[in-house]
């Protein structure tokens, strides 16, 4: 293995439907601040209404483009004896951990993630500051990668 | 003591047991006596709940017994849930002895089975007769030895099982000046020296004043001497001996404890060196163990996941033993990048890191210098993380992961090439190393 193969690996990135359900979730609570926003200057108080109107507007922008930014940093690759997990814009973290340290795998999905029929798949070794999640995979892709994962941990498993 | 084998504990075990509520059912029962002399209908209250503590008390002992069933250990308990435990011998990691300052006053021991898996179980014996635990430890560790050959388990380090009566001999043992020179100028030790100095200095200028400091800051005072107290209460008389299943731990001045740690047990190593223990050449030790150690009921030096194997010593000493807890530990010398200081000013002194076929090791710290030395068989994960700063400066930090709770081994503010690099060599180090224990 060399650091190219580390880079440009068979890197795998969350379902596109994990954006666009992080883009309404953007949206929503945008569209909540701009109608507050709007109440406020159809009470009468206009020129401060009108101010947080364009705040809003410009937080829910900057919030949209951190979140795509967000997404595509996202990414996972199944490698031989350990998986990758890649993540964050501002903190860029990539994770090695090997199958054989695996100790439980759980995917949970929120009500959100299960209207897209979306899922986190997330792997536990022994120590707590491992990171190794997994957001927005598709519901056949996460049970997929969890039964895989389960199988290769245990033909790898190793002890404390 | 009953048929077919089934023993019960010492009886004065449900007192011991409640520590603290003995001691404050002891305390309210001698308070509303002497208050008692007045009006005497106030303290029956208290004597119900006395009484009903003691009955209680009668009963957990009356339920519970333990025999040896073969390669098993079996403990039954409890009235309404009935608890029915059984450990086998094989699978057991070590056994402490425990004596808290109460057992030591009635004459009594735990005896606590430690058994791999990361929940931390562990089988207790909470009390027997002084006199019968030792002998009952051998004879557990016999049967746990002969079990394991008969089982034909084989030790995953390689080790030969434990012989009957372990021998051990003692490494070290720190002297009782030497440890409280060292907390005097640990920073505990200053602190609560600092807080005793303003409030003397105080009391001299007005003494009025001082009372009202001290009342104010009863709590700070308090909790700093407290922390005092219990360093020096948990590592007086530390030793450390060799044993034939292990590095055997014993310390304490009330509580007595004596604990040991398997060689395969022991996650991470650090040395920590303050700013004031560095003029004189002096560290302290520490291991990380795997598994949650905060199993119910335990004493207060069993709570912490951190093993004080070395309280204090001269570097000569600690190498001495790090030589048997990590062999073949890597030199730790390449300092980062000069541009690191922008990052890290305070700690860019004391960054460095080094590596060998089985061990990682790093050292960081603002004030003292801390030494991380992580066997590579024991790492979990490997993370490299780069801050916006660090990305300006093309720096990245790789953590090494290990089951341990409080070592944190991290390869802080390397370039970028040597942190990738490093991420890729040490997955493939500890991948062989895996390897190479589960063959």
């Amino acid at each position: 293995m060399t650091i190219e193969q580390v880079q440009t690996g068979n890197w795998l990135p969350p379902s596109p439907r994990l954006l666009v359900l992080r883009r309404l979730e953007v949206a929503m609570l945008t569209l909540a601040a701009l109608i507050a926003a709007g109440v406020v200057a159809a009470l009468g108080h206009t020129l401060i209404g009108l101010a947080c109107l364009g705040g809003a507007l410009v937080l829910g922008l900057a919030a949209e483009r951190f979140v795509s930014r967000r997404f595509h940093a996202w990414g996972y690759a199944e490698r031989e004896d350990d998986l990758l997990v890649r993540r964050g814009v501002m903190f860029s973290r990539l994770s090695v951990v090997p199958y054989g340290r695996m100790q439980f795998i759980d995917i949970t999905a929120g009500p959100l993630e299960r209207s897209f029929s979306l899922a986190t798949v997330r792997m536990h070794t022994a120590a707590a500051a491992s990171d190794a999640r997994i957001p927005g995979l598709e519901r056949e892709e996460a049970a997929r990668l969890r039964d895989r994962l389960a199988q290769l941990g245990e033909a790898q498993a190793a002890g404390l | 003591m009953t048929g077919s084998g089934w023993r019960r504990l010492h009886p004065l075990s449900p007192i011991v047991r409640g520590g603290r509520v003995t001691i404050g059912v002891g305390t309210l029962l001698l308070v509303s006596l002497l208050a008692g002399g007045r009006g005497t209908q106030n303290s029956i209250p208290e004597f119900v709940i006395a009484g009903l503590v003691v009955a209680l008390g009668f009963v957990t002992w009356i339920v519970t017994r333990w025999k040896i069933d073969g390669d098993d250990l079996r403990i039954e308990s409890g009235v309404l849930r009935r608890q029915s435990l059984r450990f086998p011998l094989s699978q057991v990691q070590a056994i402490d002895v425990v004596r808290p300052g109460l057992a030591r006053i009635f004459g009594v021991a735990e005896l606590r089975l430690r058994t791999g898996g990361s929940s931390g179980d562990t089988a207790r014996l909470a009390y027997l007769a002084a006199h019968e635990a030792e002998p009952l430890r051998a004879r557990l560790l016999a049967l746990a030895a002969g079990a394991r050959e008969h089982e034909g388990v084989r030790e995953h380090d390689g080790a030969p099982p434990p012989p009957p009566v372990a021998e051990e001999h003692v490494l070290t043992t720190v002297p009782t000046g030497r440890l409280i020179g060292s907390i005097l100028i640990s920073d505990v030790g200053i602190l609560a020296e600092s807080v005793l100095a303003a409030l003397i200095v105080t009391a001299v200028l007005s003494p009025a004043a001082a009372a009202g400091v001290a009342s104010a800051g009863a709590v700070w005072i308090f909790t700093v001497l407290t922390l005092v107290w219990r360093r020096f209460n948990q590592e007086y008389r530390l030793s450390l001996a060799e044993a034939p299943d292990g590095l055997r731990l014993r310390s304490g001045l009330i509580a007595l404890s004596a604990e040991t740690i398997r060689p395969g047990r022991v996650q991470a190593v650090r040395m920590v060196e303050p700013l004031f223990w560095r003029a004189l050449g002096w560290c302290r030790l520490e291991v990380d163990l795997a598994g949650k150690q905060r199993s119910k009921g335990e004493g207060q030096a069993e709570r912490r996941p951190l093993r004080t194997v070395l309280p204090v010593g001269s570097r000569a000493l600690a190498e001495q033993l790090l030589e048997r807890i990590v062999p073949d530990r890597p030199p730790v010398q390449t300092p980062p990048p000069r541009r690191a200081l922008w990052k890290s000013p305070l700690r860019y002194r004391m960054l460095a890191w080094g590596h060998s076929d089985t061990c990682v090791a790093t050292t960081s710290g603002r004030i003292r210098r801390v030494t991380v030395w992580a066997p590579l068989e024991k790492v979990q994960s490997l993370r490299r993380v780069q801050g916006p700063l660090q990305r300006r400066l093309h720096l990245a930090t790789v953590h090494v992961d290990t089951a341990g709770h409080s070592v944190r081994a991290a390869i802080r503010d390397r370039d970028t090439a040597e942190a990738d690099l490093a991420l890729v060599e040490l997955s493939e180090l500890a991948r062989a190393e895996r390897r190479k224990k589960a063959r």
